[in-house]
């Protein structure tokens, strides 16, 4: 398998040292043998249902519709165990390890949300698990990390640099070099050197083919929408994946910070320059941007290469969602469904919001639930 | 085609002593006076980091020295001025990440960033993270302005990989001694010998880099056939201490330099025992 494989439109490709070249192939191997053989499926589809709780509803937000005006289903990944749709990655790339021979799992995270995953997955399969988190993240998503303690993962923060995600995904690929015989490093996005933006995609369609059946089943047509948002970009590509070849419009909301035209935002497709970063050519915020999102989900300095692709073609409309905008439809979906939604999801909303006069029905990712968000939700909204 | 200052560094026939800093660590002033420690202590060539704020295959050393020295202001552009102001007989090689080379100027790809290199006076250009696809491009603006593109074969490297870098490489290979990240160790590996095997055909001198830190590993490096021993972290972590301490600039600058000598004198004992010390 040579290096050139795994690009996208010119984006993405392994731009690594040397050193994790081998260690990328071997995984490719793995992936291309094992994870997509009848069996491995088989088993990972078992384990989606009876450990993960697929297939997760469709749900017509009826309310949310009214207030927005466009009828709006939410795809209720939300309801996975953990809360969030990452389980369906950590559960694939967890067994993959395992069936590989890998007796350790490493994770960055920034949410908390993918480290949790991971640190489920390391308890079911019985493998050592270290998550890498940003102590800026360690200090905002406390309950997560209580969660991944409890599961008997160990907790590292990492203090370097601006103690965000893409800090700990440097702290992981650090450890991942020094100790690639016997690790497997999970990354939890649509991101990284290949195959893990294919092989992370692999994992999430589930969420796309799932909600293409339902939809189907409820109206009897396909969406006019579909609507994620996007840090990384594994939900939207999970989501995204099974309409690509069909007229179903893409949009993908990015965290805007203080607005995708100020210096302080996370929206490298709604503003931003090509670039090469964790090992893969793809989209990243200029230079002179902080990058920052009131979610830490999305508060990353660059995005997965399929939606640099995408963006370069045409195929998905990407726009920066402030803070604020995005926490007003937190508490809209909250107040109007009784479903609190991540503040991530909740840039999607925000989305949805926006473009409801063009779309008559539009699929939105509802990605994860905003219980890890409550103390930021407590402060905006004045609850104590 | 190749530069002429580090074919005449190997040419001169001691095994060539390469000591690595990030620039601007931890801030522009002292930084300089501390690459120009190493030169007097005997560098023959300085590989000089231009720090990117997503190092991928640095360990928590050099991490933190990048760090450093971003947080003191360390752009692009203040690189090319810190190579104007030193004052080093040593030809340099700056370290990157290929994301800087890649947006630097006006035009997207590596001519803008090596034609600016080489005007200020750079020899060569080490990028950890280049990928094959992007090495012709970079390899064809290095020869029109006669820079050495250094290439890091890994342990692992083999095959098609390995002829590919054979192909484009020029000035010396950066030999890495064992697998992970760079960082000093207490023990050498014996994966050396091993590597220098496997490159023994190839006609650009070969230099061994990752876990260096005493002149003992110098002489054993050298004596194993290296034509030139690489040195980071076990200077990075002098000046890591330098900072810490808040101690004055000179004091840390002779710290570098007795073990810049420490270590050139290490490599030179290592000569007398080398394979093909008679010839």
């Amino acid at each position: 398998m040579s290096d050139e494989t795994g690009t996208f439109g010119g984006y993405g490709g392994r731009h690594v040292p040397d050193a994790l070249k081998a260690p990328l192939e071997q995984l490719t191997e793995a992936f291309e043998e094992i994870a997509l053989s009848d069996e491995f499926q088989t088993e990972f589809r078992d384990r989606l249902a009876e450990y993960a709780g697929r297939p997760t509803p469709l749900y017509h937000a009826k309310r949310l519709s009214v207030e927005y005006g466009a009828d709006i289903y939410l795809k209720r990944e939300d309801l996975l165990h953990g809360g969030a749709h990452k389980l369906n990655n950590t559960l694939g790339q967890g067994l993959l390890a395992k069936k590989a021979g890998k007796d350790r799992l490493i994770a960055e995270t920034g949410a908390g949300q993918h480290g949790t995953a991971t640190a489920m997955v390391g308890a079911m399969l019985d493998l050592d698990t270290e998550i890498y988190m940003g102590e800026k993240d360690v200090k905002r998503q406390r309950m997560n990390v209580f969660r991944m303690r409890l599961m008997g993962a160990e907790v590292n923060e990492v203090t370097r640099g601006g103690e965000g995600l893409a800090d700990a995904v440097d702290a992981a690929l650090e450890d991942f070099a020094k100790n690639v015989e016997d690790t497997h490093y999970l990354v939890g996005s649509v991101v990284g050197p290949d195959p893990f933006p294919r092989m992370v995609r692999a994992f999430q369609s589930v969420i796309g083919d799932e909600a293409r059946e339902q939809i189907r089943d409820r109206i009897g047509e396909l969406p006019d929408a579909a609507v994620a948002c996007v840090g990384g970009g594994s939900n939207a590509i999970g989501l995204f994946d099974a309409f690509r070849e069909d007229d179903v419009a893409f949009y993908g909301a990015e965290g805007g910070g203080e607005g995708a035209d100020s210096d302080r935002h996370a929206a490298p497709l709604a503003d931003g320059e090509d670039g090469v970063l964790h090992g893969m050519k793809t989209r990243v915020i200029d230079d002179d941007t902080d990058v920052h999102s009131v979610s830490a989900g999305l508060d990353y300095p660059g995005v997965g290469p399929e939606h640099a692709m995408f963006q370069a073609v045409g195929r998905c409309d990407y726009r920066g969602i402030t803070d604020e905008e995005a926490l007003d439809a937190f508490k809209e979906l909250s107040m109007l469904e009784g479903i609190i939604p991540a503040l991530e999801t909740s840039h999607g909303l925000a989305l949805a919001k926006q473009i409801a006069d063009d779309h008559d029905t539009i699929l939105v990712n509802l990605s994860g639930r905003g219980d890890k968000d409550m103390e930021t939700a407590a402060e905006q909204f004045d609850l104590t | 085609m190749s530069n002429d200052a580090i074919d005449a560094v190997f040419e001169a026939g001691d095994p060539a002593f390469i000591p690595y800093l990030v620039a601007g660590d931890p801030d522009y002033e002292s930084s300089l006076a501390y690459v120009e420690a190493l030169d007097r202590g005997g560098a023959d060539i300085i590989e000089l980091g231009l720090p990117f704020s997503e190092p991928i295959a640095e360990g928590s050393t050099i991490q933190d020295a990048i760090v450093r020295s971003l947080e003191a202001g360390m752009t692009p552009e203040r690189f090319f001025d810190f190579v104007g102001d030193l004052d080093v007989e040593a030809p340099l090689v700056c370290m990157t990440y290929y994301n800087l080379v890649y947006q630097y100027g006006q035009q997207r790809g590596p001519r803008d960033f090596v034609e600016r290199a080489a005007s200020a006076g750079i020899s060569g250009l080490v990028i950890p993270d280049l990928p094959a696809e992007e090495a012709d491009p970079l390899r064809a603006a290095c020869d029109e302005h006669d820079l050495d593109l250094v290439f890091i074969v890994a342990p692992t490297t083999e095959g098609e990989r390995l002829t590919r870098m054979m192909d484009r490489v020029s000035g010396y290979v950066y030999v890495q001694a064992r697998l992970g990240t760079t960082g000093a160790r207490d023990d050498v590996s014996d994966q050396t010998d091993e590597s220098l095997a496997r490159l023994a055909d190839w006609d650009v001198p070969k230099a061994v880099g990752f876990g260096i830190k005493t002149g003992e590993h110098a002489e054993r490096i050298v004596s194993a056939g290296a034509d030139g021993i690489i040195v980071g972290s076990a200077l990075v972590d002098i000046v890591a201490a330098g900072a810490a301490n808040d101690e004055p600039i000179e004091a840390v600058a002779d710290r570098l330099e007795s073990k810049a000598r420490e270590l050139t004198d290490g490599a030179v004992r290592g000569l007398t025992s080398a394979p093909d010390a008679d010839t």
